[in-house]
C-alpha cells in the first residue's frame, strides 16, 4: 500500500511538470506525520495542557476553574515538597560533581594506552545497562544493616561499626547517591574517553617536549579543550537527575518516612496515588521550569551563534 | 605507513612491566573494577544460597550449598499482592510490550529520519527542533494528558497504549540517530536512484535500508535496553496483570507482607537484569556506540 502512494505521488508530480508546493514531497510529508503529531500534540500540546491546568483547582477530574497560583503556594508550603527539593539539590550537585570527576579520572586512566582497555571499560560500563529498579534493589541489599556491609565489617571485629545510610533520615539520600553513581559513572567515563580520543596527538607531543607533567597537561590543557564535552555531559547529567524516580522507588520507597522523597515521585504520587491532580501538575511544572533553567543557557551557547548553518 | 615512519622507533619509550606508574595505574583500575563488579557478584551469590545460610553468613561469602530453588521460586511462584505466579508473568508482559514497541518505534523513526535527511520539506526543521528539545521535557509533565488521550481512544491500560507511548518517547533520539546516519549516505547515490525513477519508498527499501544495517542494530540495542528497563511508563499506562517485569520485580521485593526472602529477591532482580546484561555483553562496541550517539549528539 505504501508503495502505491509513492508511485502515484511520483507520477502525479511528473505529469504536472511544476509541482505545487503542497504536494511536493508528499510521501515524505506523510511519512513525517508521526513526528509532527508527537512534536505538536505531545511535546507542545500536552506540556501546555499541564501548565495551564496547574493554575486550576483540579482534584480528581481536570476542570478549568482557575485559582491563580494557589497550587504553587500550597506546593511550596508542603513539607514533603521542600524535602524533595532539598534531596534533589543534594543528590544533583553531588552526583554532577562526582560523576564528572570520577568519570574524567577513569577515562584518563583508560587513556594511558593500557592493556585490557576493553575489559576494564566493559566492567565499568555494565551497570549502565541495568535498570534503576535493579540498581536500587541490589544496593538496598548491600546496604542492609543486618546482612550487608555493616554486618560484614562487624563480623570482622569492629563491633561498633555503623554504616546504615538507608535507615537514617539524615543520610538516606547519600545511600541513593552511592547507587546512582555506581550505575551512571560508566557512561560519563565513556563520553569523556571519546572526548579525549578526539584530541590531537600533537598536543600531547608538544606538552611532552615542553616537559610538562602529564597531570598538568590534563588539568590545564585537556580539560579546557574538552569544554564542549563537559558541558554536554553536564546537561545530560542534569536532565537525568531531575527525572530521578525509579531509583528512589526501588531503593527506599521514599523512606524512612519521607526523608528520601524526590520531585518526580511527588508528581506521580499526587497524580495517581492521591488523585490530587492540581498538585501533581504544579509540581511537574516546577520540574519543567528547572529543566528550562538548565537547557536555555545551554541551547543559547551551543546553537545561538550558528543558528543558520 | 610512510618510509620515514619506519626509520625511527615509534611511540613512547618502553617501560618495565612493574614500574611505579604501572602498579598505580593497574592497581587503581583493579580496585575500581572490583567495586563495580561487587553488586553483580553479591546478586549471584545471594541468589544461590538458602535462607538459613544467608542469616548466618555474610553477603560476600560464596554459597556453601548451591541451590537453584530461589531462581525457580522467583520465576514461577513469587507473590505480588494477589497473584503468586512469579516473575514469569512480568517477563512475558515485558516481551509483549518490547517486541511491538521496538519494531514500531524503529520503523517510524527510521522513515522519519530518512524523510528529514533526504526529502527535506518546509517546516521539517521546526518540528525536528521541537522533537529534540522535547526529549529534555520531564516525562512527568506529559504523563497525565497522555492518560486522557489514551482513555479517549480506549487504549489506556492496554498494552498497545504503552507501545504507542514507547514509540513517542523513543522518537527524538532514534530520529536523530537515523537522520544523522542517512545524511552521511552519498548524495549521488540518492540522485542516481531518483534519475532511475525510484520513489520515496523505493529508495528507502532498496538503498537506505540495506546500507544502514549497523545503525539499525544500534537502534535495536538502544530500544531493547531502554524499554526493558522502563518503570515509569509501565506503572502509569498498564494495569496490574499487564505490569512489565521491572514493575513486578519492585512489587515482589518491596512488598511489605510476608517474610523477606532475600535469595528469591536477588534471583528475581538478576532475572530482570539478565536481558539487558546479555545484550550488553554480546553487543559490546555497538552498545557503546548507541549510548554515545544518544548522549553526545543529543
Amino acid at each position: 500500500m505504501a508503495e502505491v502512494t509513492a508511485v502515484s505521488s511520483a507520477s502525479s508530480a511528473r505529469t504536472k511538470g511544476r509541482p505545487n508546493p503542497l504536494t511536493r514531497n508528499l510521501t515524505a510529508k506523510i511519512a513525517a506525520i508521526p513526528m509532527v503529531l508527537t512534536a505538536s500534540v505531545i511535546f507542545v500540546g500536552c506540556t501546555i495542557w499541564t501548565v495551564v491546568y496547574s493554575f486550576t483547582s483540579t482534584r480528581s477530574i481536570p476542570r478549568l476553574k482557575f485559582v491563580g497560583f494557589d497550587q504553587y503556594e500550597r506546593l511550596w508550603s508542603t513539607n514533603r515538597w521542600l524535602i524533595s527539593i532539598e534531596n534533589l539539590a543534594i543528590y544533583g550537585i553531588l552526583s554532577a560533581i562526582f560523576s564528572l570527576v570520577i568519570g574524567f579520572v577513569l577515562a584518563a586512566l583508560l587513556d594511558q594506552k593500557i592493556r585490557f582497555e576493553n575489559t576494564f571499560r566493559t566492567i565499568l560500563l555494565y551497570p549502565f545497562a541495568l535498570s534503576f529498579i535493579v540498581t536500587g534493589l541490589v544496593w538496598q541489599w548491600i546496604l542492609n544493616p543486618d546482612f550487608g556491609i555493616q554486618k560484614v565489617v562487624r563480623d570482622l571485629g569492629w563491633e561498633g561499626f555503623v554504616f546504615n545510610p538507608l535507615n537514617n533520615a539524615e543520610t538516606v539520600i547519600y545511600g541513593v547517591l552511592i547507587a546512582g553513581l555506581w550505575q551512571g559513572t560508566g557512561l560519563i567515563m565513556c563520553l569523556m574517553l571519546a572526548g579525549m580520543r578526539g584530541i590531537d596527538e600533537d598536543i600531547w607531543n608538544a606538552a611532552r617536549i615542553d616537559g610538562i607533567p602529564k597531570w598538568k597537561t590534563y588539568v590545564f590543557v585537556i580539560i579546557p579543550m574538552m569544554r564542549a564535552v563537559f558541558i554536554t555531559t553536564l546537561v545530560l547529567i542534569a536532565s537525568g537527575i531531575i527525572k530521578v524516580y525509579d531509583l528512589v522507588v526501588a531503593q527506599t520507597s521514599g523512606g524512612p518516612g519521607i526523608a528520601s522523597e524526590v520531585p518526580a515521585k511527588y508528581v506521580y504520587d499526587f497524580m495517581f496515588g492521591r488523585t490530587n491532580l492540581g498538585q501533581g501538575f504544579a509540581a511537574s511544572t516546577m520540574m519543567l521550569l528547572s529543566v528550562l533553567i538548565v537547557l536555555i543557557p545551554w541551547a543559547y551557547l551551543e546553537f545561538g551563534g550558528k543558528r543558520r548553518d | 605507513m610512510t618510509d620515514a615512519a619506519l626509520d625511527a622507533p615509534r611511540g613512547p619509550k618502553p617501560r618495565p612491566a612493574l614500574s611505579r606508574r604501572n602498579v598505580f595505574l593497574y592497581g587503581t583500575l583493579l580496585v575500581v573494577s572490583v567495586y563495580y563488579l561487587l553488586p553483580l557478584y553479591v546478586m549471584i551469590v545471594t541468589s544461590l544460597k538458602g535462607m538459613p545460610e544467608i542469616r548466618l553468613g555474610n553477603i560476600f561469602s560464596p554459597p556453601v550449598e548451591v541451590t537453584f530453588e530461589p531462581w525457580v521460586k522467583a520465576w514461577s511462584s513469587a507473590c505480588t499482592g494477589l497473584n503468586c505466579d512469579g516473575l514469569s508473568r512480568g517477563f512475558w508482559n515485558s516481551v509483549r510490550i518490547l517486541v511491538p514497541s521496538v519494531v514500531m518505534s524503529i520503523a517510524i523513526a527510521s522513515v522519519n529520519g530518512y524523510a528529514l535527511a533526504n526529502w527535506r520539506f518546509r517546516g521539517a526543521d521546526l518540528f525536528f527542533t521541537i522533537l529534540i528539545f522535547g526529549a529534555f521535557i520531564p516525562y512527568q509533565v506529559m504523563i497525565y494528558p497522555i492518560v486522557i488521550l489514551l482513555r479517549e481512544v480506549g487504549l489506556y491500560t492496554d498494552l498497545f497504549g504503552l507501545v504507542i507511548v514507547h514509540t513517542i518517547f523513543g522518537m527524538p533520539i532514534l530520529t536523530l540517530l537515523f537522520r544523522n546516519y542517512f545524511t552521511t549516505v552519498p548524495e549521488d547515490l540518492f540522485k542516481a536512484a531518483r534519475v532511475d525513477g525510484a520513489g520515496f519508498w523505493g529508495i528507502y527499501f532498496r538503498i537506505m535500508l540495506p546500507m544502514s544495517l549497523p545503525i539499525f542494530v544500534v537502534a535495536i540495542i538502544l530500544q531493547v535496553t531502554g524499554i526493558w528497563n522502563d518503570f515509569l511508563f509501565g506503572v502509569v499506562y498498564t494495569k496490574p496483570e499487564n505490569y512489565p517485569m521491572t514493575v513486578q520485580l519492585n512489587n515482589i521485593v518491596n512488598s511489605v507482607q510476608g517474610v523477606k526472602e532475600y535469595n528469591v529477591n536477588m534471583a528475581a532482580t538478576l532475572l530482570t537484569g539478565l536481558v539487558p546484561l546479555v545484550i550488553y555483553f554480546v553487543s559490546g562496541k555497538l552498545f557503546v556506540r548507541g549510548i554515545a550517539a544518544g548522549a553526545v549528539k543529543g
